[in-house]
């Protein structure tokens, strides 16, 4: 029965040993991104080597956070029974200043003024156990 | 280089569509079983001709697949093959199989996706919560674990709700043509028999005037989930003369993927239909205006649209302009789907709902599509889509 009941809660982040760095810095409101020292990409989301070239010299790096809404949906019905309550969901893709584009959450406006191209602003979001990045016009 | 076009589908076999089962349930090996003796009766084959086989995942066997299938249904094979790559499994197995022909590894290959219900296990444990992502993996170390589930991001209706948006934004959208796209596909669908929404045709309103699911998808742009299932069988040119039906070959085909998640695609309105239909076509050596049938993988209204453009039959952002200048009916200017797509006919569970639109390519280059029958039916294009505008396979069938 308790295993029926846990199954529903609010899916948090898993923090991996190669994505720690990431998921602690949201903790300290913080954003860190991984670039690459030999192409000079950035890397999103955290990954062991470089997707652009393969090289696994990757040093973290404190970013902004600001960016662009790339698209959204307004999901009206839960997208999961795990996200009951937070409808509707304003499920967003953002691409940070740096090119690379994050799943995201926007807060702090109205369904009908979300557009794609405005700027965004991170928001540090609290769950039960982890900080993740929404974000909210800027 | 590519296929020569010397291998060719020769048989297919589809269960009745149904929303709510109420038949006998099947495990996917049983399945396999039926379906493999009505394609091989279809073609007039034996089962003896067959040499090799293409699959998906059942759920009887995490691994092994193939050998699990070859063992059950009494099969010597000398190509066993499992392809994984969700929406677009089928279509690929279908040219897997060709190649492995021409390449004179075996000669008949059958290749099917059940989708039936399994027998309840009166064992199970509790259900696994993770169920309601989707496709959407929640396994330990998955980047959809980490960065796609935590934000609601789960499952098929958000990702091609995002590519719509962003479409939108782009090339400016038109609601009622994307519609129109579900309208005349039901429109098809009323000449199948098989298919769940056989009378019950729909108009552009009832679609805008359904549920916004995930703006600005609305339900009746969203297929219907389904029981189902069918198989095709691919053999070489000297077993296709054998066959009581017109062969339909194989002449070009083509793969193309780069991300799990749309969210990393590097232009989420350009999807890999593009490289994987060209690939087909110069394969093929024939050109978007040689098709005369369209059996594209319908999830959504918007993947319809996306694929019509990508594989150029009309230019980008051009989709919603061309939808509304031609009718998409098995009658009309530019056929599409013509048994109803999975939007009119349902989808059909596990992968079989990408093998209705390769089986219905073949039946129409047969001649064989009955009240839905296109007219001088020689050449058709059929695409498969996995994930999210993720994985993409085409293949072109031509008419001996």
């Amino acid at each position: 029965m308790n295993k029926e009941l846990n199954a529903y809660q609010r899916p948090e982040p898993q923090p991996t040993p190669t994505s720690e760095p990431f998921w602690s810095g949201l903790i300290e409101e913080k954003i860190r991104l991984q670039q690459c020292d030999d192409c000079s990409g950035w890397v999103y989301y955290p990954r062991s080597h470089c997707p652009e070239c393969l090289s696994s010299n990757l040093t973290w790096k404190e970013v902004s956070g600001e960016g662009t809404l790339y698209s959204f949906t307004v999901a009206n019905q839960a997208t999961a029974p795990q996200f009951t309550g937070e409808e509707p969901q304003l499920i967003g893709v953002v691409e940070l200043v740096e090119g690379v584009r994050v799943n995201t959450v926007m807060v702090n406006v109205s369904p009908e003024d979300l557009k794609v191209g405005m700027k965004v602003l991170p928001v540090f979001f609290r769950l039960a156990n982890s900080t993740v990045l929404y974000f909210e016009p800027g | 280089m590519g296929l020569q076009g010397k291998a060719a589908l020769v048989g297919v076999a589809d269960y009745k569509n149904e929303r709510k089962y109420t038949g006998k349930r099947k495990f996917y090996l049983e399945q396999w079983a039926e379906l493999t003796q009505m394609a091989l009766a279809d073609a007039g084959l034996s089962k003896d001709d067959i040499d090799g086989i293409c699959c998906s995942s059942i759920p009887e066997s995490d691994l092994f697949a193939p050998a699990t299938i070859a063992e059950y249904l009494g099969l010597k094979v000398n190509f066993a093959e499992m392809v994984d790559l969700g929406g677009a499994s089928s279509v690929s197995m279908i040219w897997r199989a060709a190649a492995a022909i021409e390449l004179g590894i075996c000669e008949a290959v059958v290749c099917a996706a059940p989708g039936i219900p399994i027998p309840s296990n009166p064992n199970r444990g509790p259900r696994d919560p993770n169920r309601f992502y989707g496709s959407t993996s929640a396994n330990w170390g998955s980047p959809q674990t980490e960065f796609d589930v935590p934000y609601g991001n789960v499952a098929q209706n958000v990702g091609y709700a995002l590519i719509a948006q962003r479409y939108a934004e782009t090339y400016g959208y038109d609601e009622r043509a994307l519609a129109k796209i579900a309208v005349d596909q039901r429109t098809n669908a009323q000449g199948n028999p098989k298919a769940v929404f056989y009378g019950q045709p729909i108009t552009v309103d009832d679609v805008l005037q359904s549920k916004m699911v995930a703006d600005p998808l609305h339900v009746l742009e969203i297929v219907m989930p389904c029981a189902g299932g069918s198989a095709c069988i691919v053999v070489s040119e000297r077993l296709a003369r054998k066959c009581k039906h017109r062969p339909v070959f194989i002449t070009g085909c083509g793969e193309h993927l780069t991300t799990r998640s749309v969210t990393y695609a590097e232009d989420m309105t350009v999807s890999p239909v593009g490289p994987a239909a060209t690939s087909a076509f110069n394969m093929s050596g024939k050109k978007p205006n040689d098709i005369d049938v369209l059996q594209a993988y319908d999830c959504y209204t918007i993947t319809v649209l996306l694929t019509m453009e990508d594989a150029g039959f009309c230019g980008k952002g051009e989709g919603i302009s061309f939808v509304n200048e031609n009718s998409l009916t098995f009658d009309g200017s530019f056929p599409v789907n013509t048994h109803g797509g999975q939007l009119g006919a349902g989808q059909a569970a596990g992968m079989a709902g990408g093998m209705s639109q390769p089986v219905e390519g073949v039946r129409q280059v047969m001649g064989r599509a009955d009240g839905r029958q296109v007219k001088d039916c020689n050449t058709a294009l059929i695409t498969g889509t996995g994930g999210i505008m993720s994985e993409q396979s085409a293949i072109i069938l031509e008419g001996a």
